[in-house]
């Protein structure tokens, strides 16, 4: 009868040896991935009718200036992967390109717009995660009337468009009401602050009714365990075992759709931020499209993709931390 | 504190109680296809045609629904405008399935480096979201609605041959697939006839859902108008032409292709939700 | 001797069911004692012992007393409710896998219900786990662990130091062995008298299991589509049912002492809850069964001769011994 513990069964957080290696592997995984995502953005004006040169200039005069600048910039006469490689090269370095609309660099108005963006990103991620988790918590343990009012109200959530949101939100609480402003960003922080709260709203709604359907479902399953009976046979009130077991139990499963609500957010800034003429990214790159303002199209795709394969490293890393029965390397569908 | 729940099949009631949610939802999707389809015959005006003095009027008995802000009649342009804004979608989720199915079998039915070529372009997509892939498809070959649609069908064509992946795996190693191999019939023949049908009708509950995001997506460029031409009767082009005149404090014209949006796109969520219920319980 | 549980005309009854699912139990643990409650599975006899902790089904009613200690705990407030499953009565579950939360340590299990309940601070709680831990013989290394680096016996033993914990005056076994293989069975049955002797609770011992019953058990309840079919001390019970369902029971053992060797199994299938039962709930599937056992529910009464025997059977007198039911 001796206490001898058996090895780590299938891997667990515990090897900081094991972990880094899948921390690394992982690293390598995205950076392989962010290449071929930056091949398809780079490759995409190949595919435009006519001549790579024509389409970077379409719409305007081609001056033989204007060519030259844009020979100069993309190398256009050198072989297809010399250039790709000498693009990727100078992104690294922070030179995304000159705007073709805005004739300036497309770093300088990036680095304009990105804040109101991230902070846009941030207050609808802090809308989400607290309305979600709180509906699927109510939904999951309250069951009968409130969670029916929680299933339809996730169902209508999940069938509302971000940008059908936004006007009507617009509609209600910016022309009827005059709560909020209908648009624009105004002056300094608690302004912007003000002036965003409507498109978090808007861009948070369709994601609420995701993660609270997902916490839900997860929270139900964990509900339906023999642990659950056990903790509550041993004295715990029902308050703490949903804390502490049921509630951090499916924390895991609610993790893994981190990545997608991430990715979800940034693609529908485009959306809301046209909506209430936010001046973000996500109008720029609603500009930059309609105008054919290529460099600043790709720039900003390749930010919205590192962004959201970011978002899923740091998911994958948390998740042996959150959940020490998950298998190291173990493959997940981001979805 | 009664906390356990017993599961005893003698016990188990048979849940019945939400079909009419889902009958509801069914006549919906019904509804807005038979419009759709005889729009050009029950709309009461040419969607294009143009009432300037008209411009924003509530509604009245020759305009049921009111007018936008151009005069243009809004039944008449909800009605035609189902007919776009249901094709786009028809074309993403047609593609992607049959693309997908595809995929996902001959990846789960050949393994190996076939597999895992397919596994890793399947990552590079998931690393687009969908809108993302179609705004810079759009950005490269201008509006319309072939260059959406398309860019639309690659994005969610990962999601399905993911899922008919799985799912043949699990058929493939069921005992009957075994005794038809030896009993001589090939691969292909196994396949057409055996397991692509037992995997159907989950896939075809997952495009349904499908439907509902490929329709969000569509609309959303629409809005942006990237997506089908200015003058095409769509709903989501009537939400954006429609902003205007809410932030004037004239909301109809915007609500009410919002509200088609909505509903839309909810009746098709809880169709295939439902379905995908139904299937898998059968499967059980 | 003092009575530690005691279950008085319990009843219990479920919704959109016919019959109640344990209809008149009674049933008594004394301090020091092991008493072990057999049935097939569906008799009650889990639904009779998670009742001692008050652990309902949802929508469940329920009659008569279930008494720990002098108090009735199906009339308890939520707050000393959980006082009696901190410190008084504890349990120990049939799958130890399924028990224990996966996700967290064997620790933080073990202390839990210390910590949070009765306000005892972390370093204490821990002392208590080692001791605990040892008890059931196991190192404090344990503690670190997560339940999935952990065998399933070994778990059991975690599971069984973690209804220590409290110093319970009863523990309640659900099956404890049922999801063990057979040489860690075995243990765990040795280590659970070893420790009910030493630390002196009561033991109530759910199992299908007659034969392992008899081995253990000072007494034994024979349960029987919720109610109680016979009950006696383990070895006279064992050796002479007085119920036809015990007998037959006993004939559907295979034990190594019987030289015939003929195995009978059981004709027929308990009744369900959908039906009512009129009279004796074991009448179809016994040969002994007269009209009268289709009309007239048995009570549980004293065995003539043999006054620590109950049993609820109108024909008693027709059983034989060992096997004597197909008579």
């Amino acid at each position: 009868m001796s206490g001898a513990v058996k090895g780590p069964a299938g891997g667990s957080a515990g090897g900081s040896l094991g972990f880094l290696r899948f921390a690394a592997r992982r690293l390598a995984e995205m950076a392989a991935t962010l290449v071929g995502a930056s091949f398809v953005i780079f490759g995409a004006m190949y595919l435009a009718p006519g001549s790579p040169a024509g389409f970077l200039l379409s719409g305007r005069s081609a001056s033989p200036e204007a060519l030259k600048a844009v020979n100069a910039h993309y190398h256009l006469d050198d072989p297809f992967l010399l250039q790709y490689l000498r693009w990727a090269g100078q992104i690294l370095h922070g030179d995304f390109g000159r705007s073709i609309t805005y004739r300036t660099d497309v770093s300088r108005l990036l680095a304009d717009r990105l804040p109101a963006t991230l902070l846009l990103v941030a207050m609808a991620l802090v809308l989400v995660t607290a309305a979600g988790l709180l509906l699927g918590w109510i939904g999951a343990v309250r069951g009968g009337r409130t969670d029916s009012a929680v299933l339809v109200g996730t169902t209508f959530a999940l069938g509302t468009p971000s940008f059908v949101a936004a006007v009507l939100l617009q509609g209600l609480f910016a022309v009827e009401l005059g709560w909020f402003p209908t648009g624009g960003t105004g002056e300094g922080f608690g302004q912007l602050l003000w002036h965003l709260t409507l498109p978090a709203v808007a861009l948070a709604l369709y994601l609420i009714g995701l993660l609270a359907r997902v916490t839900r479902a997860a929270m139900l399953e964990v509900l339906g365990q023999e642990h659950v009976t056990v903790a509550l046979s041993r004295g715990l009130s029902r308050h703490r075992v949903i804390r502490r077991h049921v509630f951090r139990n499916a924390l895991g499963t609610v993790l893994t759709t981190g990545g997608l609500i991430v990715s979800t957010l940034l693609v529908c800034t485009v959306l809301v931020e046209s909506a209430f003429s936010v001046g973000g990214i996500g109008q720029l790159l609603e500009l930059s499209t309609t105008t054919k303002d290529f460099p600043t199209v790709q720039a900003i795709s390749l930010i919205m993709v590192g962004l959201f394969m970011t978002v899923n490293l740091v998911v994958d890393l948390l998740h042996p931390l959150v959940d020490p029965t998950v298998t190291l390397g173990a493959r997940r569908s981001p979805a | 504190m009664s906390t356990t729940v017993l599961r005893r099949p003698g016990l188990a009631r048979i849940r019945t109680t939400r079909a009419p949610l889902q009958h509801l939802c069914l006549g919906f999707v019904a509804l807005v296809v038979l419009a759709a389809v005889l729009a050009p015959w029950i709309a009461p005006y040419d969607p294009n045609r143009i009432e300037l003095g008209n411009a924003l009027a509530g509604p009245s008995a020759d305009h049921l629904l009111g007018v936008d802000a151009s005069g243009r009649d809004t039944l008449a342009r909800l009605l035609t405008g189902a007919r776009t804004s249901l094709l786009g979608p028809l074309g993403v989720v047609a593609f992607s399935t049959l693309a997908g199915v595809a995929v996902g079998v001959t990846a789960a039915w050949r393994g190996g480096w076939l597999d895992s070529v397919l596994s890793r372009s399947t990552e590079l997509v998931f690393a687009f979201p969908g809108m993302l892939l179609a705004i810079l498809i759009v950005s490269v070959y201008g509006e319309g609605l072939l260059a959406p649609v398309i860019a639309l069908a690659i994005a969610y064509l990962p999601y399905v041959s993911r899922l008919t992946r799985s799912l043949v795996l699990a058929e493939r190693g069921r005992p009957y697939v075994e005794a038809y191999q030896v009993q001589g019939h090939s691969g292909l023949q196994i396949c057409l006839r055996h397991v692509i049908p037992a995997v159907t009708p989950v896939v075809l509950a997952q495009s349904t859902v499908n439907f509902g995001y490929a329709l969000i997506d569509l609309a959303g460029l629409s809005f942006l108008g990237l997506g089908v031409p200015a003058l095409t009767p769509d709903w989501g082009r009537m939400v954006f032409d429609g902003q205007s005149a809410v932030q004037h404090g004239y909301p109809l014209s915007a609500v009410l292709p919002c509200a088609a949006v909505v509903l839309t796109v909810v009746a098709f969520n809880v169709v295939g939700e439902r379905w995908a219920d139904q299937v898998a319980r059968r499967d059980r | 001797m003092t009575t530690t549980l005691d279950i008085r005309a319990y009843h219990l009854r479920l919704p959109d069911t016919a019959r109640p699912v344990l209809a008149g139990v009674d049933l008594t643990v004394d301090a020091r004692e092991t008493v072990a409650l057999v049935g097939e599975s569906g008799s009650g006899k889990s639904l009779t012992s998670r009742s001692v902790l008050g652990l309902l089904p949802h929508g469940a009613t329920t009659g008569g007393t279930v008494e720990v200690d002098g108090e009735d705990v199906l009339t308890m407030t939520p707050d000393r409710l959980r006082r009696l499953r901190t410190s008084t009565a504890a349990m120990i579950f049939q799958d130890p896998r399924a028990a224990i939360n996966p996700l967290r340590r064997i620790g933080d299990f073990l202390t839990e219900s210390l910590r949070l309940n009765a306000g005892t601070g972390a370093r204490a709680a821990t002392d208590r786990a080692v001791e605990m831990l040892e008890a059931v013989g196991l190192s404090a290394a344990v503690l670190r662990r997560h339940p999935g680096q952990l065998s399933g016996g070994m778990l059991q033993r975690v599971m069984i130091a973690a209804a220590l914990m409290g110093d319970p005056a009863l523990i309640l076994a659900d099956e404890p062995t049922t999801a063990l293989d057979v040489t860690t069975q075995a243990e765990v049955v040795a280590l659970l008298g070893d420790l009910r002797e030493r630390f002196g609770t009561g033991l109530l011992f759910v199992t299908h299991d007659l034969g392992l019953a008899a081995a253990i058990s000072d007494r034994v309840y024979v349960m029987y589509a919720g109610r109680i079919a016979e009950t006696g001390p383990a070895a006279a019970l064992f050796e002479r049912p007085r119920h036809p369902y015990t007998a037959a029971l006993l004939n559907s053992t295979p034990r190594p002492d019987a030289p015939q060797g003929r195995l009978a199994a059981i004709e027929g299938r308990p009744p369900g809850l959908r039906e009512d039962l009129t009279g004796c709930s074991f009448a179809a599937r016994c040969p002994l069964a007269t009209y009268l056992c289709s009309q007239q529910a048995p009570e549980l009464l004293p065995v003539a001769g043999e006054p620590a025997r109950r049993t609820a059977c109108h024909h008693t007198d027709r059983i034989g011994t060992r096997g004597g039911a197909d008579a």
